[in-house]
């Protein structure tokens, strides 16, 4: 019997914010993610969640006005999705660099032109250079869990770095599921408040956002940088200490999936890691040696962990929701370079699977392994459709 | 507080220090160091990208000794109200004030739709415009704000053109519409009427808007030195008239002596080719109209 209450996503992933106490949260309607911020506006009007609920007037604004709130001091909260990102991408870039806290839910949809409203998660990919942490969830459990973890890795004095949790839309937000959260009291012991290392104050004032010259410019980044690599120690402590206050695994760098002496090892992110543990289930029931790798986090990349955990497979099959346009896929890529020029060289295939909604089979999960399993593939597409008459496709 | 400061706060100008790198007979240098004197140390300020920021915040300097944020061009607004909800929230509002303040690019263009959806939710900020007609930090390009007729980098007079073609466009006016408590415009040349605007927005509550005249001698081709008198020149030909909008109200400032617009536009390097060769005098005449009908709209000049 599972814990917890059968609920909405977007209401669970609501109710766990409320569990952080933000002060301040910024809103701005984009499908798929504008359900959570609904939640959240209904809990506010009904006096369960006492914060500052600011409608702004575009994701510009949702991200600047939780960064001015932020660098004042207190806790924020903003959710967006697909062009929404886009939108603040600028602002994004902005929040790392000033290194505030923010915590932000991204609700994965694919991006335009053409307009498509449903799941893939090409939209944070966009963001991965920004700065910000990207934690990825699989179910509305471990999004609602991320969510609370996402807020000490943050305010961590070692980390004050913007953290992004990816829940990909329509799949979460929109699904009910059981989800167990845990009581006011409880999370105020794992979550206590925000002691912000510098703001504005002007008991004590500072000037924030000053301009760098060319001789100061590269330290912030490689600061920044340095900070990302020091957040993976901290990322899994913060696991371990949520698994000790709540009883459950819940976050950390990545989940292993029946990896024990597997030869073939999946890598992929988010809620389609469900559908391949169902197809390396049946898989290992016919004694294949297939595992499961399914990334949590993916900014900061854990590049030894990764290593570590992957070095014993031949073939590792690369599953993703993202590409690289004229390039490969993102993880895939990262994986290849984490593997390059080290004593263990498994073969690492790329594919593309999932996007704009597309479903994500068994079939075509069972295909895409057996694909991998017989030759390298550098990006290749599952899923295509085949009667269509598309240049390359059917041949 | 230390007596010393307390006596040094009496004056404080020193909220915006000397030493910054402003250029000479820079009028906006001078107009926030007004503002900010106005505003006093309780006070947060959120400023834009642009001279104004570029001058002062040098790291690891800074002229501030007030709070001061910096994001980026045209979320200020945006900024200002998180910093404002912030200070909502924690029950700090009544003690201190928000400051949001750039350059007419940020605020006319850029930046305008931030600081409408400022307005309209009517967070409680003092969103101040220091307007010099044109993207100066980028070097002298036209923006929404520049005057008709004016020289730009991207608006050059040439052969078929004679610079700007475009009015400027009426910033207090739509921030009037917004219905908020309080509009004004102010110039660098009249700083006692700009301390007084100040400190009367600042004790509203709710959204203000105070846009001031801050003449550019790089960007408009004048002589340092006379920043003062063509602040005041702009003002005393009608074509930047000083007025307050108070909950809908407007009051102007009469004009003492009423100059023409010649006067103002020829020694300006901005405006230089009406005054080539014939001279474009149906041009002139035009930029005097617009003065006119200034006067005339605002009862500028006593009856």
């Amino acid at each position: 019997m599972l814990k917890g209450r059968m609920i909405q996503g977007c209401r669970a992933i609501a109710e766990a914010v409320t569990l952080c106490r933000p002060v301040v949260i910024s809103a701005y309607p984009i499908t798929p993610q504008t359900l959570i911020v609904e939640e959240l506006a209904s809990m506010v009007a009904e006096g369960e969640l006492k914060a500052e609920f600011i409608n702004v007037e575009g994701e510009h604004s949702a991200a600047s006005l939780v960064l001015g709130s932020s660098a004042t001091g207190v806790r924020v909260f903003t959710a967006t999705s697909s062009q929404g990102l886009l939108y603040m991408g600028e602002v994004v870039f902005n929040i790392a660099g000033m290194r505030l806290p923010v915590v932000m839910v991204n609700a994965n949809r694919s991006v335009s032109a053409p307009l498509n409203i449903w799941n893939d998660q090409q939209d944070s990919m966009s963001m991965r250079d920004s700065g910000w942490l990207q934690l990825y969830a699989e179910n509305n459990q471990e999004a609602c869990d991320l969510i609370m973890q996402a807020y000490r890795i943050a305010e961590d004095h070692r980390v004050m770095l913007p953290v992004m949790v990816c829940v990909d839309g329509f799949v979460l937000p929109h699904a009910f599921e059981v989800v167990d959260l845990p009581s006011q009291k409880d999370a105020d012991a794992f979550l206590p408040p925000y002691q912000p290392l510098y703001k504005l104050d002007p008991d004590n004032p500072y000037t924030m956002g000053a301009f760098a010259e060319p001789d100061k410019y590269m330290e912030t980044r490689y600061m920044i940088e340095r900070t990302m690599e020091a957040s993976i120690p901290i990322i899994e402590e913060i696991a371990s200490e949520f698994k000790r206050a709540f009883g459950r695994p819940s976050g950390g760098l990545f989940e292993k999936y029946r990896v024990d002496d597997a030869s073939t090892m999946v890598v992929a992110l988010g809620s389609m890691a469900g559908t391949i543990k169902d197809v390396v289930d049946e898989l290992r029931n016919k004694g294949e040696r297939v595992g499961v790798l399914r990334l949590i986090t993916y900014r900061p990349f854990p590049k030894e962990a990764l290593y570590e955990a992957l070095k014993g497979a031949q073939n590792i099959v690369v599953m993703e929701k993202a590409l690289s346009l004229g390039g490969s896929s993102p993880v895939a890529t990262e994986l290849r370079s984490v593997f390059h020029g080290r004593p263990a060289s498994p073969r690492i295939s790329g594919f593309v699977i999932g996007l704009g909604g597309r479903d994500v089979t068994v079939d075509d999960v069972k295909a895409t392994i057996a694909k991998a399993q017989q030759q390298l593939t550098d990006m290749g597409f599952i899923g295509l459709r085949t009667d269509l008459e598309l240049e390359g496709i059917n041949a | 507080m230390p007596e010393l400061v307390k006596e040094r706060d009496k004056y404080a100008d020193h909220l915006l220090c000397s030493g910054h790198t402003a250029c000479p007979g820079c009028g906006q240098s001078l107009a926030a160091r007004l503002v900010v004197r106005a505003a006093g140390r309780n006070v947060i300020i959120v400023n834009s990208t642009g001279c104004l920021e570029i001058f002062t915040s040098k790291y690891p300097e800074s002229a501030w000794e007030v709070p001061w944020l910096h994001s980026l061009f045209q979320n200020t607004a945006a900024v200002a109200s998180g910093v404002e909800a912030a200070l909502s929230a924690l029950g700090r509002l009544e003690k201190v004030r928000v400051i949001a303040q750039g350059g007419d690019g940020s605020t006319f263009d850029i930046g305008f739709g931030a600081i409408s959806g400022m307005f309209e939710r009517g967070h409680d900020i003092l969103y101040v415009c220091y307007d010099n007609e044109a993207y100066m930090n980028t070097g002298i390009q036209r923006s929404g704000s520049t005057p008709t007729y004016a020289r730009t980098t991207t608006s050059p007079p040439g052969k078929v053109s004679l610079g700007n073609l475009r009015p400027k466009k009426d910033l207090p006016q739509i921030a009037a519409a917004h219905g908020i408590p309080y509009v004004a415009v102010a110039s660098v040349g009249y700083p006692m009427d700009l301390d007084r605007k100040v400190r009367k927005a600042l004790s509203i509550r709710g959204p203000k808007y105070v846009q001031i005249h801050v003449p550019c001698p790089l960007g408009w081709g004048t002589d340092p030195s006379r920043t003062i008198d063509y602040a005041r020149l702009a003002v005393n030909t009608g074509l930047y008239p000083l007025y307050e909008v108070e909950d809908g109200v407007t009051k102007a400032l009469r004009i003492p002596r009423r100059a023409p617009v010649e006067e103002y536009l020829k020694g300006q390097v901005r405006f230089r080719h009406l005054f080539e060769g014939a001279g474009r005098k149906e041009e002139i005449a035009e930029i005097q109209k617009v003065a006119d009908r200034n006067i005339e709209r605002y009862g500028l000049i006593a009856e």
